[in-house]
């Protein structure tokens, strides 16, 4: 498998030179498969992953961030900072500067009014943009001339990068969306659907939750790409089928987010047409334990709120047990294999931010028992499960539905169940589960259960936002109508205090120290959220497709202009 | 019959509306919300913006009426737009112009018309899962005809149990199994449904027809099973009743006796599983739909269910229910044509 | 000649008479045979129905007393035995990984085959005969009396057209949210969940079952022999269970064999949206679902309750062939 890795990276570097000197155009047509399908072609009105990547193929942003993480300028000149002079001291503007002589597909000049109109879209309070929070503290956009845009904040920003960088918020016309703002956005649906943008397709025909057929933009700013001609993103299936098309038959050039078992994709990837590839972001697939307490005797209303702790797991030795009891490398092997790490950190990456926690991942299944019994949870009456005061160690432990997820409880049950903790496994369809329809008991945000599992990650790659998410007061309760992002119910003064510093800091070194220990008290201190896997995003390509670079902090496609075919 | 035909049409109308209401409060009362499929990293405020610019917020009473207008006011304007526009049929009259840009039937996901996607959508199914029908029910008379005529015979043995095996076997195991042995092991038809596909010559309607075959095979097996065993038990009915023995002693041939006479008494309960199954040919087949990237109407119906795109179901299962509504209607018509003895008034 | 199967005994008798010997007075003959005896003696000569009823009786019997003769726990991890394959793969593969520890294989977390498929078994004929049933009765009821009784027909049977027109994901949501809890706090987790399916997969298929005892008995009931019954003042409900029912047997028969095959599967795509047993539950629509992805290395684990799913409908489709042929009383005695 890495033989052949390398030897198609080989085979890639010795194509590159030949498509250096390629005509837009000369290498045909391209067929890429996402088995959820795109239904829009712009992200600020659905942001689900596979419209934002759809999009990305036609519409671009002022820069993106590269497969490590580094911001590239698109369509600015350069990526303004501090020392560039493009940030101001005070963190509170930043002035991009277009790229000269950049044309929209239908050959008219991009100017920095498209930039302002884009932002005045999304930021329209009627529109339901879904992207707002990227426009987040803007005071006022200025543009001095035809390719100067600068963006005043309310406040200091230490992350300047929210608005116009990467596939959530690229430009878009102003000509084109100019009568689509605020409630019009939803009539406007031949611009939804064809957007002109400045990417390097156009769209063709765009059929939504089907497929899309793309050309090649003519007014692309490099003359030599995109190498096809034409492309098709076609959606639908499931992973499975999507993986069997570009790697048993052949029939598709890149598959999308294969979210298989290792050994599913293994087997497939011996039929030899294509080749698996996986990247890291910041996905973390977590136990998260609730402090509350779910029980179905309290009145509802009442139930999984701060006013009741959680009998059993408010003790953090149970808590700590659990997590000892855990074997990270036989979960990742099993359910993620070469897309997963075992991790104990809620921010794996970028190396910045990440915590060096690593006493999680060996198993201590003894340790665990000697911790429960030192607790006073004891199993007197020999059936199997511990208790303490007459409660029994039973815990209902929730997630949404996928096989890989159910492998997953199944393995943790069976170690929960050795140290003398009873589980009940409970899986939910994933459109409650992660939807927040409050009058449903079974979303992640209630959690009526013990414990539940999900991944999560942040945009880009600034994690404040991602770690503020546990402040204390911003859990899910019945008078916000269960919406809030700190599901574990989590309250904790010193980090609530340490997120303060960190949204005053602006200097890099010392953001990633406090987000480090903010990190650490949230998983290793506490263990109040049990990290597992750190999972990658396994796509698949062909092998006559060459130039596909995996991204995990920006689109997947973010580099489609760069791809090509490689004779064979 | 007439007079009763009209009665039901008539009746059928508040029977749709109360459907429709039916169905409307079911899906208001079923948890779920259209920001299901938003990544985590939308904070919640901006995801509640997101509903109510949707319009989830209204009370469910509001939206009803609107959905109404929607459906029963604004569509047929544009309908007869498009007829008087640019419909081979009805292009010579003038343009109406009756739409004036008022809001139709907007799906949650993709901000389009739903009506737009729906015809998009109609070609695949019908050619699909109309086809798979057609084959199906053309394959299973003759069988069931055949088993029951000659009962227990070899014939009918392995129609049995080929037909019973099928219909157990579900499809999500079918189909991954053809895909595996046809597409991958063999390479003979694509995995993969092309809907952009034009069928212009002879090539083209070979290759419409490769990618036709799975589907189509998979979704005949099971509509294939159903029938032909409610035909064969019906004719077994029939087979031994007195009128078969006067016919044959009046000296009729076999053929006739078997398919004039045994054939229309026992058609009452094949007709109603026909005309149950008519409808959910619109409906679409899910599963197989998914297996095969067929991307019909079930598909579209399924991904709007697991997005919650209630204006999106809440249209396709309303057509769904008007043409369970006719066809249940034709049925009964049927009956009294098939047997006379039926008499509704 | 009415379809009465009380005439079935006349005809018997008259059929062995010979023409001559009629005539003379042999004294009493044997005692009129009850009927059931003589169904009875119709079935055990129908070869399918009595292969039928074995397969039924071992299967029922398999997975009642399997867990007492294989006693591992079908849940049960055993990880380093994962991915075994049948002991049989070792006759023409000898490095195939097998053991007599796992005589089927194990699948991936190395759960052992033959104990799930025994535990998987117990839920699946559960809830599938349980299902099947309760369809079969709310089916058949509806029909008839819709069928029979002209004033119940249109509101039943508009009733039967908003159940069909009902989407079943949306029903099952809501089905979860109110019923679940209650469900669970009285019958607890596994129980509950029993209850909810059967009553689910039960409601939302009875329709056809419905709409195809009508158009049998809207036909009926304008026979001869039920005009007969009708006016030599036959109450409509002995007219029902005396003359209707036995004529629409066959469909019913028909309904209650594909309604097992589909009420096995619709328990497996439950599980999916999360409305089903806890995903640790093995049943044999479970079994399948989650084997086809591995289908090409390992097909024993989609066969196995692949065959047992076939082989109890197809069971059930020969009992009902030859039930319906023993109570026929035209076939009868030929």
């Amino acid at each position: 498998m890495t033989l052949k890795t390398l030897l198609l990276g080989a085979v890639a570097t010795g194509a590159l030179a030949p498509a250096a000197f390629a005509e837009r155009g000369e290498d045909g047509h391209v067929n890429i498969i996402y088995w959820q399908a795109p239904s829009i072609m712009t992200p600020y009105l659905s942001s689900g992953t596979k419209d934002i990547e759809a999009s990305s193929l036609v519409l671009e942003p002022l820069g993106r961030y590269t497969e490590t993480g580094e911001l590239v300028p698109y369509l600015a000149e350069e990526i303004p900072t501090v020392e560039n002079g493009g940030v101001s001291e005070d963190l509170k503007s930043i002035t991009w500067k277009l790229k000269e002589g950049l044309l929209w597909s239908d050959g008219s000049p991009v100017t920095s009014a498209d930039v302002k109109f884009t932002a005045d879209y999304c930021m329209d309070p009627e529109g339901g943009c879904a992207q707002l929070a990227k426009f987040d503290h803007i005071a006022s956009i200025d543009t001095p001339d035809d390719l100067t845009v600068v963006v005043n904040f309310d406040e200091a920003m230490p992350n300047p990068y929210g608005p116009f960088m990467g596939g959530q918020s690229p430009i878009l016309q102003k000509a084109q969306f100019e009568s689509c703002t605020g409630a019009a956005a939803s009539t406007c649906t031949e611009a939804n659907f064809n957007p002109i943008g400045t990417g390097p397709f156009v769209v063709d025909e765009f059929k939504p939750n089907d497929v899309i057929s793309l050309s090649a933009n003519p007014n692309y700013r490099d003359p030599a790409k995109p190498a096809f001609a034409t492309a098709t993103l076609k959606g639908g299936g499931d992973a499975e089928a999507a993986a069997r098309a570009v790697l048993q038959t052949g029939e598709f050039d890149y598959a999308w987010n294969l979210q298989l078992a290792p050994d599913v994709l293994a087997s497939m990837a011996e039929g030899g047409q294509g080749t698996p590839v996986s990247a890291f972001g910041t996905l973390v697939e977590r136990l998260e334990m609730n402090m509350t307490d779910p029980s179905p005797d309290l009145p509802e209303g009442e139930r999984s709120t701060v006013a009741h702790p959680h009998p059993i797991l408010s003790d953090f030795n149970v808590r700590k047990a659990l997590s000892m009891a855990i074997d990270r490398g036989l979960l990742t092997e099993i359910g993620y294999g070469q897309a997963g790490r075992p991790t104990c950190n809620l921010v794996p990456a970028p190396a910045l931010y990440a915590s060096d926690n690593e006493e999680c991942l060996t198993q201590d299944l003894e340790g665990a028992k000697a911790l429960l019994e030192e607790a006073g949870w004891t199993d007197s009456d020999g059936d199997g499960v511990r208790e303490k005061d007459g409660m029994k160690l039973s815990l209902l432990y929730q997630t949404s539905t996928n096989a890989v997820r159910q492998d997953f409880q199944a393995l943790i049950k069976d170690w929960w169940n050795q140290i003398g903790v009873e589980t009940e496994l409970r899986n939910v369809d994933s459109s409650v589960f992660f939807g927040g329809d409050p009058g449903s008991p079974d979303t992640f945000q209630k959690f009526y259960a013990d414990v539940e599992m999900y991944a999560n990650n942040f945009d880009g790659t600034d994690p404040q936002s991602y770690l503020q998410m546990y402040r204390c007061g911003n859990e899910p309760k019945p008078s916000s109508q269960w919406q809030g992002e700190n599901i574990n119910r989590f309250c904790n003064e010193e980090y609530d205090a340490l997120l303060d510093e960190l949204a005053k800091t602006g200097e890099l070194s010392k953001r990633g120290e406090i987000a480090k220990q903010l990190n650490d008290i949230i998983t290793k201190e506490t263990m109040t959220i049990v990290p597992l896997v750190d999972r990658g995003r396994v796509s698949a390509h062909s092998n006559t497709l060459g130039g596909v670079v995996l991204n995990t902090w920006d689109s997947e496609l973010w580099n489609a202009a760069d791809w090509y075919r490689i004779d064979g | 019959m007439l007079t009763y035909a009209i009665r039901r049409l008539v009746l059928s109308v508040p029977t749709l509306l109360f459907i429709s209401f039916v169905i409307f409060m079911l899906l208001q009362l079923a948890p779920g919300d259209p920001m299901a499929q938003v990544p985590l990293t939308v904070p919640p405020e901006v995801k509640q913006k997101m509903r109510e610019a949707l319009g989830v917020g209204e009370p469910a009473l509001v939206q009803y009426w609107k959905w109404l207008v929607q459906v029963f006011w604004t569509e047929p304007k544009v309908f007869i737009d498009w007829l008087t526009r640019d419909s081979f049929l009805l292009g010579w009259l003038p343009d109406t112009n009756l739409y004036q840009g008022e809001l139709r039937v907007i799906s949650w996901q993709t901000r389009s018309p739903v009506m737009d996607i729906v015809l998009q959508r109609i070609p695949q199914t019908l050619w699909v899962v109309g086809l798979s029908y057609v084959v199906g029910v053309l394959i299973a008379l003759p069988i069931g005809i055949y088993s029951a005529y000659r009962q227990y015979s070899v014939f009918d043995q392995a129609g049995t149990f080929v037909t019973m095996v099928g219909f157990s076997i579900p499809p999500f195991f079918t189909g991954p199994l053809l895909i595996v042995i046809f597409s991958v092991y063999l390479g003979w038809f694509p995995s993969i449904y092309d809907t952009t596909h034009v069928v212009n010559d002879w090539e083209s309607f070979k290759y419409q027809l490769s990618q036709m075959i799975m589907p189509v095979m998979v979704l005949a097996l099971q509509t294939t099973a159903q029938l032909s065993r409610y035909m064969r038990a019906s004719m077994l009915d029939n087979l031994n009743q007195d009128y078969v023995r006067t016919a044959r002693a009046k000296g009729l041939s076999e053929a006739v006796v078997v398919m004039v006479h045994v054939l229309r008494n026992s058609m009452i309960p094949v007709i109603t599983v026909i005309a149950l199954g008519v409808p959910a040919i619109f409906g679409g087949a899910i599963i197989t739909e998914n297996v095969f990237k067929v991307n019909g109407i079930g598909q579209l119906l399924i991904t709007a269910l697991f997005a919650n795109d209630l204006p999106m179901v809440m249209t396709l299962t309303f057509i769904f229910a008007f043409l369970i509504v006719m066809f249940n209607l034709i049925a009964d018509i049927l009956y009294g044509l098939l047997d006379p003895r039926i008499r509704y008034d | 000649m009415t379809d009465s199967p009380q005439d079935d005994v006349i005809l018997a008798e008259g059929a062995k008479a010979a023409p001559i010997e009629a005539l003379k007075d042999k004294g009493p003959m044997a005692p009129p045979r009850s009927k059931w005896r003589d169904v009875w003696e119709q079935f055990r000569k129908h070869k399918g129905a009595m292969m039928g009823a074995f397969f039924l009786f071992f299967i029922t019997f398999g997975v009642l007393i399997g867990p007492y003769l294989w006693t591992l726990d079908p849940q049960a991890l055993d990880i380093r035995n994962k991915d075994m394959r049948p002991i049989y793969t070792a006759i023409w593969n000898s490095e195939a990984d097998v053991g007599w520890n796992h005589p089927l294989g194990s699948d991936q977390l190395g759960r052992d085959n033959l104990s799930q498929l025994i535990a998987g078994g117990r839920a699946s004929m559960a809830v599938g005969w349980a299902a099947m049933l309760l369809s079969l009765i709310i089916g058949t009821g509806v029909g008839v009396m819709a069928g029979f009784f002209k004033k119940l027909d249109g509101p039943l049977m508009r009733l039967t057209d908003l159940f069909l027109s009902l989407p079943i994901l949306p029903l099952l949501l809501v089905a979860v949210t109110l019923f679940r809890q209650p469900l669970r706090a009285n019958f607890g987790p596994e129980g509950g969940m029993f209850i909810l399916i059967v009553t689910v997969v039960g409601i939302t298929s009875w329709m056809p079952t419905a709409r195809i005892v009508r158009g049998d008995v809207l036909a009926l009931k304008e026979r001869e022999f039920v005009l007969a019954a009708r006016s030599i003042g036959t109450q409509p409900f002995k007219i029902i269970k005396r003359h209707l029912l036995p004529n629409v047997l066959s469909p019913i028969m028909v309904s209650a064999t594909l309604g097992l095959a589909t009420a096995i599967i619709t328990e497996s795509a439950l599980s999916f949206l999360g409305v089903g047993f806890p995903s640790d539950f093995p049943t044999w629509g479970k079994m399948l679902a989650d084997a086809v992805a591995r289908m090409e290395d390992f097909p024993e684990r989609v066969l196995l309750p692949g065959v047992a799913i076939s082989l109890t409908v197809l069971g059930v489709n020969y009992l009902g062939d030859g039930l319906r042929d023993a109570l026929d009383p035209r076939i009868r005695g030929r």
